[in-house]
């Protein structure tokens, strides 16, 4: 099965992002896909190079990208609400890409199942 | 994953955007209005409900300068508009529908004269089969 | 109820804190599946006045409680309400297949 996921808050504020990365793992473990992954709302701050969290706490920004490289999962960071909090090229995280909300769209059609994770 | 996943060419679904949160407190109902008019381009069917505090996203006078933020409070018109499309032309062969249920609206003490644009107001039990018709429900 | 369709319904927040639970039970049809998982797994607590509403309705719908959500707020050995299946991401997962749709009440 493919799922499609939407994540609306950011990394550390709201366990959001925790709950979709543990889906999206054990849905890959498990042998189904994750072809991508939409950041919206402030889920774009998932994609922030300069997260900087406690050497002993997970790093989210980090674990998100190892999906991408590791299983081909795109992860997609909205351009809009990115500029609207400052996530640009310039500071986007390895393994992220920044696009139009049509590709939430577009993964909505295409995916099995689309889960939201937010707040 | 990629070309042949998302060649979604000719496929329908019925898409429904879940507004439950009041305007201007949090940035979610401007930033769910600019998804569902970005949808239209898709030629999906879709509902967009308003439950809950979601009602009061499309309140009549809406007037924000002495709070400085953009009233985007118009744009529901644009909505309308699409959803008037999506009727009138037959080649299009999709359903929009602009659904408020009657439960939230009751609670808050409203009724559909106060709102910016036509809608349809469902009592839950009617609400809840339309949304259990769903295949994709984006919540923000 | 129409025909067959199964909504998993998720539930992510504390029925103290939001409505979203009291909403998610007052909008799914019976027979739907409904997920409490980060701090919604509170309302599963069966000592508790959040889960009133949840007991009320049981027998409507097919309750599911994500296991490290309940783990991590120090509530494992506390008990829950009837009915309750505890999940892990592996079975959230299995859950997202099983039904048609996922619809989330944040």
């Amino acid at each position: 099965m493919n799922f499609g996921i939407l994540v609306n808050e950011g990394p550390f504020t709201h366990q959001a992002s925790d709950s979709a990365y543990r889906f999206a793992k054990a849905a890959i473990e498990k042998g189904h896909q994750v072809p991508r992954v939409f950041f919206y709302y402030d889920g774009v701050n998932n994609g922030n190079k300069l997260s900087e969290p406690q050497s002993d706490d997970r790093n989210l920004v980090k674990l998100w990208a190892e999906l991408a490289i590791e299983h081909g999962v795109d992860l997609v960071v909205c351009v809009a609400a990115g500029l609207r909090r400052g996530i640009k090229d310039e500071n986007l995280a390895e393994g992220f890409g920044i696009s139009g909300l049509g590709q939430l769209i577009e993964l909505g059609i295409a995916a099995d199942r689309t889960i939201v994770f937010g707040d | 994953m990629s070309e042949e996943f998302f060649d979604i060419e000719g496929k329908k679904k019925r898409f429904m955007f879940l507004n439950r949160k009041a305007p201007y407190g949090t940035i979610y109902a401007l930033e769910t209005l600019e998804t569902v008019l970005i949808s239209a381009a898709f030629e999906q069917n879709a509902v967009i409900a308003f439950v809950d505090d979601g009602v009061y996203q499309i309140m009549q006078g809406q007037d924000t300068g002495a709070i400085g933020m953009k009233n985007f409070s118009r744009t529901y018109g644009a909505v309308e508009m699409e959803k008037e499309d999506a009727d009138e032309d037959p080649d299009l062969d999709i359903e929009w529908r602009i659904v408020v249920e009657r439960e939230s609206l009751e609670q808050r003490g409203l009724t559909a004269d106060d709102f910016i644009i036509a809608v349809e107001v469902l009592g839950c039990e009617e609400l809840s089969r339309l949304m259990n018709e769903q295949d994709v429900v984006l919540s923000g | 109820m129409s025909n067959g369709r199964k909504v998993l319904h998720t539930v992510n927040k504390s029925p103290f804190e939001r409505n979203s639970l009291d909403s998610c039970l007052r909008l799914a049809v019976k027979g739907s599946g409904i997920l409490l998982l980060e701090d919604g797994v509170y309302a599963a607590l069966k000592d508790s006045e959040g889960s009133q509403t949840l007991s009320s309705h049981s027998g409507d719908f097919s309750l599911y409680v994500l296991g490290p959500d309940i783990e991590a707020r120090g509530l494992a050995g506390k008990p829950l309400i009837e009915g309750c299946d505890v999940v892990d991401y592996s079975g959230f997962v299995d859950l997202a297949a099983e039904y048609d749709t996922v619809q989330s009440w944040l």
